[in-house]
């Protein structure tokens, strides 16, 4: 897999105010049995989507994702805690989310949605609840200059894993670099025998 | 001597330098050398297929242990030799790593294996899990391994595919935080009602960020079963990486099992495990202490693991919209007792709580009672090795008995992929360590709890303080 690049973003928020949304609830697992990366955006939140009867729930905000240029998701703080499953950022990728921004997002899931180009962007708490009160509103995420832009003249600064950014400007695949230092790794086993 | 070298160590800094192939960098993180990869079949995947796109093979076989556990079924094979899948998907997931392991050289607890069992359960128990040790796994409960004073944790199927073709993972060092629990445990208290206290004192998020050392004399009282427990739930506060600094109870454990050392190995293993544990004066980035004599049987009553409360306690007022909501889904009500809430299903199983320890605490609540009618209770052992170990000293009787199913082993009802799970709106008293909206089945409402307090919910068929069965019996046994 090539790393996808992310330049900049422009775009509406969909808001979920929900503090610790869990990894269960961006991808259920019974969606977990399956043994491809695509086509997940149907499960994407989907107890959230669609009621009991898989009849889709009108008033949902995350029905808007992917269209009209929804491609922001603004949540509330520790989103995407619980499991490691990568299926979340797939499941989000693929509903058209390209870009999440909270207060925290938890660890293991900002990892993963490095790889795969989906931008966690955590702001300040002044900014996060500004950003929870606006769905709709036009926001734009530079990841060059590490901000995001909104409401005219609102500016805040986020910072992602340098390393992790510097792959997504250029595009380039962290396998890459790993199998690069197949040199230094033999060294350091031979060291250890 | 610089000051860096005189500088006192955690284990945490210790394991992390002597696992440094290349040095973390502002603009890249460290490449840090695995020694053991655990691998199941919902992560790994898509990491082989990238793997064969890239006509990569997996480097180091002999460091890679595959186990079949979250598709798995409990329940055994008809007469014809089927298991009953939950899906067909589910087969073609565990179908896929069989293959794939068959493809790579990758050792595979298979179907029929009498070691197979859940991840983090296998890995103690064939003595793969090791103190010193690097251990990763596609698997957010990794940090089970801690407890032997490993560094554990979990990573994401990329970071699997990573590992298989390098060894190594990409990994910037975290803070470092020391959680003390001084005093004693009381009895009926054990380690998954320490991790609920320790969860509910500092929030969801609150180890995030952070690797835990848990320290302090009721951590050292703890059996290697409580400390995995206690490791097992570092994620639920937020943090991928809980340990405990190995001792003579980690060697005891370990010695004797299919992958530990043998004679010389052993003791120049044992000579090196002594020399991990934290150095004396040893500066964490933040400390937090908890009175272990002060911890009741705690419960979850709301939809993140942090909401947990003493179980003869009542739940609380909501204090925010999202409290709010999550009490609506419980359908708990503000000031009502937790022993009035009704149960339909009881768990015990998962990483958590599923080794012979938990059974033996289930089961002696359980023995010569009837679950109450209309309660299902699922009985699950982490491994088939445990299985057989319970079975050999009747425990199974006493479920079944009681009225409960025993089950083969697997993730089961912990993350509800293999067909075990409950019923829109029940209410299950779980021993797993997830109590999320439909984590169990949709519209499940999870209450997680040690495996006393399951085993007492089951029998009295509503949230039940485990305590009074333990004097009945005029037992003062502490569960860990
Ligand atoms: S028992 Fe539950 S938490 Fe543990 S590995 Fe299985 S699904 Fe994950």
């Amino acid at each position: 897999m090539s790393l996808k690049s992310f330049q900049n973003l422009t775009s509406r928020v969909i808001v979920l105010p929900e503090d610790n949304i869990d990894t269960d609830q961006i991808i259920p697992a019974r969606f977990l049995t399956t043994t491809e990366r695509s086509g997940l955006g149907k499960a994407a939140f989907y107890d959230w989507r669609y009621d009991d009867a898989g009849r889709p729930r009108n008033q949902s905000p995350l029905n808007l994702a992917g269209q009209g240029g929804h491609a922001i998701l603004v949540a509330g703080s520790n989103f995407g805690c619980g499991s490691s499953r990568e299926h979340a950022p797939w499941a989000l990728l693929d509903l058209g989310v390209k870009a999440v921004i909270s207060s925290d997002i938890a660890d293991i899931f900002k990892s993963n949605a490095l790889k795969n180009g989906l931008l966690p962007v955590e702001v300040d708490r002044k900014t996060h609840r500004r950003l929870l009160k606006a769905p709709g509103e036009e926001v734009t995420i530079d990841l060059e200059t590490q901000t995001v832009r909104f409401g005219g003249k609102w500016q805040a600064v986020f910072k992602v894993d340098s390393f992790a950014r510097y792959c997504l400007l250029e595009g380039v695949d962290p396998l890459g670099f790993l199998m690069q230092q197949l040199p230094a790794i033999k060294e350091f086993e031979k060291g250890r025998a | 001597m610089s000051v860096a070298e005189t500088k006192p160590q955690s284990l945490f800094e210790k394991l992390w330098r002597r696992h440094i192939v290349v040095e973390e960098e502002s603009e890249r993180p460290a490449v840090l050398y695995i020694d053991l990869h655990l691998i199941h079949e919902v992560t790994s995947p898509q990491a082989f297929d990238v793997l064969a796109g890239k006509k990569i093979r997996t480097r180091r076989p002999d460091l890679t242990f595959a186990t079949l556990d979250h598709s798995t079924p409990t329940l055994p094979a008809d007469n014809h030799g089927v298991l009953p899948y939950a899906t067909p998907a589910a087969a073609a997931q565990v179908n896929a790593l069989i293959r794939n392991c068959r493809e790579h050289d990758i050792p595979l607890l298979g179907l029929d294996d009498p070691r197979r069992g859940i991840v983090h359960v296998i890995g103690p128990e064939l003595g793969l899990t090791q103190p010193g040790k690097t251990i990763v796994c596609g698997d957010s409960h990794t940090s089970t391994h801690g407890a032997f004073g490993a560094l554990a944790f979990g990573i994401g199927t990329t970071e699997v595919g990573h590992v298989l073709a390098s060894q190594c993972v990409l990994q910037r060092q975290p803070k470092t935080m020391r959680v003390t629990f001084n005093g004693a445990l009381s009895p009926g208290v054990g380690a998954k009602d320490m991790a609920l206290a320790m969860i509910a004192d500092i929030g969801a998020d609150g180890g995030q960020g952070y690797a835990i050392e848990f320290a302090g004399p009721a951590v050292q009282n703890l059996s290697m079963e409580g400390r995995m427990t206690l490791c097992n739930m570092s994620i639920e506060a937020g943090a991928r990486f809980g340990m405990v600094a190995p001792d003579e109870k980690t060697f005891e454990y370990l010695s004797g099992r299919e992958f530990s050392p043998l004679g010389d190995s052993w003791d120049e293993a044992v000579a090196e495990w002594r020399t991990l544990p934290s150095d004396p004066d040893t500066v964490y980035d933040r400390e937090v202490r908890i009175n272990a004599s002060a911890i009741p049987p705690m419960i979850t009553y709301g939809v993140s693991p942090d909401a947990a409360a003493p179980v003869d306690g009542r739940a609380p007022q909501p204090k925010s919209d999202i409290e709010k909501h999550a009490a609506e889904y419980m359908k708990f009500d503000a000031e009502q007792p937790f022993s009035t809430a009704t149960v339909d299903r009881v768990f015990i199983g998962s990483c958590t709580n599923s080794r012979l320890s938990d059974l033996r605490e289930a089961a002696s609540v359980m023995r010569d009672r009837k679950v109450k009618e209309g309660v299902t209770v699922l009985v699950v052992p982490g491994s088939e090795a445990i299985r057989a170990a319970a079975e050999a000293e009747n425990l199974h009787l006493v479920f079944l008995n009681a009225g409960a199913q025993w089950r083969n082993s697997g993730c089961s009802m912990c993350i509800a992929m293999n067909g075990d799970q409950g019923e829109p709106g029940e209410l299950v008293v779980s021993t797993s360590n997830r109590n999320f909206i439909g984590r169990q089945g949709r519209g499940v409402r999870t209450v997680l709890a040690s495996p006393a307090t399951a085993a007492a919910s089951a029998i009295e068929g509503r949230i039940a303080d485990p305590r009074p069965y333990l004097t009945m019996t005029g037992k003062q046994n502490r569960c860990h």
